[in-house]
């Protein structure tokens, strides 16, 4: 089976955020495969071993964005591909899904794609389900497991009100969350291996398709109200004196 | 102004969010609440009692269970079919896909998790958080309609208005399907994090050492009892750090923070959660945070307005009785 994974690289979600001059600023915190987009390549891996495929990582972002692929090569993924173009820059959502589709057509014959749920910078967790709509195939979404019979694929999806079985035929795309299963480690081999590789960018030409204007935009950056962090620490002679003050300011707070 | 509302449901229960929808959907004008389901003429009635002036039922057993794909397809030919200026949504697994996939076939945006939406002229202008809500941004959608999931809690829910009436039009289902539902499992006592007023959360503390030995195991259920006792006498939902759910004390379902769920109740309780950033990220927006931990140096205590520097399993069902005694339960 031939799979694709697609991920994005994102500032590291220890890294201190804030907006400075308009821009959003994380100082010196490296940029990193998104967090969710590990559980995707897992997912991906996990399916390239049960039915002995292979899986391609492919991301839309900068040169610099080949280290998040990197490590998705390290990880287990057998290619990578990497979309940068200038006319890029200020995609939304639904201009992602389009360059995607057309990427995940010219790599071709695949079989299943695989996002994370949703990335830590934008976090709107549209783009599988617009990717699917774009390319006309089945999306199933928030998969915490993933079964492929023939041509097939049934996924247990984790949504609010507990699990929901759901199937679809191949190809699909789908969207996993963490109970996929925790992300391998980048074994000392496939380091080696992605520290070698060889990794294709291809621009919007390549991929015969104009720049999407963006329908969605921003307006403007704002750093949250700080809040209230004063911490009044409640002490008492035992637990029952200490929980009878506590509940006191808790209900003269009127939150109940 | 002219606004659908989508009201989402699962088997009939329908996201409180969707009725804060309706409420938001008033302020701007008139508001057609769209009803998709089999057997829902009742959610139909909801709507017109939150404020629907009109309510849009699609009522077909193909849409039995929800799907993205007959979902979307149904939404698309009513939007393209009465242009509305904005439709609204709670958020929810189901209404990203929905309306990721409506805004694929319309050419238009959604805006998702949005905090906050204001007119500005003609323009309609979102706040909603991004990078986990460590930056906020202002954002605009230049195509029609614009699409906006609402985030649980942040917009006031209407008062329902029993009896209310207004007109209720049928419309057909678009039911091609992609997908087929094979089955639930479906959580017993469902609590909706992101819907609910107060949440006590448990997390690696309840038990001593994480190293899942069966006594810990044992501890680590007594303490998530305890969680909830105390979560039942406030009439709250139980959460939990990403440790205790790693570490199998319990559901994914229940995860606060960055892999799991936001949550903005108006009272959060933390109790033997060190307050990882990846846990502050999913319930930092919560009015009034307390804080129980044994260490008086764990960040969850930036965060809090009270804490209990002591040791959760003596804390927690003092506190229980306390507030037993004092709300008269």
């Amino acid at each position: 089976m031939k799979i694709i994974a697609c991920i994005k690289q994102v500032p590291d979600s220890e890294a201190k955020v804030k907006a400075e001059n308009g821009q959003v600023s994380w100082g010196d915190a490296p940029l990193v495969i998104n967090p969710f987009d590990e559980y995707a390549v897992e997912g991906a891996l996990q399916q390239k071993e049960a039915t002995n495929g292979t899986v391609t990582a492919l991301c839309i972002g900068p040169e610099s964005a080949k280290e998040a692929l990197k490590h998705a090569l390290a990880m287990g993924a057998d290619e990578a591909v990497l979309v940068s173009d200038p006319a890029l820059d200020g995609l939304d959502t639904l201009g992602a899904a389009r360059v995607l589709a057309a990427a995940i057509q010219k790599i071709g014959g695949a079989d299943m794609v695989v996002f994370g749920r949703q990335t830590l910078d934008n976090g709107a967790g549209l783009t599988p389900a617009q990717t699917a709509r774009v390319l006309g195939w089945p999306m199933l979404g928030l998969a915490g497991q993933i079964k492929v019979d023939g041509g097939n694929v049934t996924v247990e999806r984790v949504i609010e009100e507990g699990r929901q079985t759901v199937s679809a035929k191949l190809p699909a795309v789908l969207s996993v969350v963490q109970s996929i299963g925790e992300p391998r480690y980048p074994s000392f081999m496939g380091i080696r291996k992605a520290s070698k590789a060889t990794i294709p960018v291809w621009s919007l030409a390549d991929l015969g398709v104009a720049a999407p204007a963006a329908v969605v935009t921003r307006a403007e950056l704002m750093n949250p109200p700080s809040r209230e962090t004063t911490v009044e620490i409640i002490t008492g002679e035992s637990p029952a004196e200490i929980a009878d003050k506590l509940a006191d300011k808790i209900l003269a707070e009127k939150v109940l | 102004m002219k606004t659908f509302v989508y009201i989402d449901h699962f088997k009939g229960a329908v996201q409180p969010a969707s009725w804060e929808a309706l409420g938001l959907a008033k302020s701007f004008g008139s508001a057609v609440a769209l009803v998709f389901g089999s057997g829902v003429d009742g959610i139909a009635q909801s709507a017109f009692e939150f404020g629907a002036d009109e309510v849009l039922l699609v009522d077909d057993p193909a849409l039995l269970d929800y799907r993205a794909e007959p979902f979307a397809s149904t939404l698309s030919a009513l939007a393209a079919a009465s242009s509305p200026d904005l439709i609204l949504f709670p958020t929810t697994a189901r209404t990203r896909e929905l309306a990721a996939m409506s805004a694929v076939d319309l050419g238009t945006g959604v805006l998702t998790d949005v905090i906050a939406l204001e007119a500005n002229g003609n323009q309609l202008v979102a706040t909603r958080p991004i990078y986990e809500g460590k930056v906020l941004e202002k954002t605009v959608c230049s195509g029609k309609p614009v699409m906006a999931t609402l985030r649980a809690r942040a917009f006031p829910k209407p008062a329902a208005e029993a009896g209310r009436t207004g007109t209720l039009t049928k419309a057909e289902a678009r039911a091609e399907a992609l997908t087929n539902v094979e089955g639930y499992a479906v959580a017993e006592n469902v609590v909706n994090l992101t819907d609910a007023g107060v949440i006590v959360s448990g997390g690696r503390g309840v038990s001593n050492n994480p190293s899942l030995g069966l006594d810990e195991m044992a501890t680590a259920h007594k303490g998530f009892e305890l969680v909830g006792e105390l979560a039942s006498v406030l009439g709250g939902a139980v959460g939990a750090s990403r440790a205790a759910v790693d570490a199998g004390y319990i559901p994914y379902s229940n995860q606060v923070g960055q892999t799991g769920k936001v949550v903005s109740p108006d009272l959060y309780i933390a109790a033997g959660i060190s307050g990882a950033i990846q846990h502050l990220v999913g319930m930092r927006n919560a009015k009034l945070i307390v804080a129980i931990n044994k260490d008086a140096d764990a960040p969850i205590f930036t965060q809090a307005r009270y804490g209990v520097v002591g040791d959760l399993f003596a804390i927690l069902p003092a506190l229980t009785e306390a507030f037993k005694k004092k709300l008269g339960k």
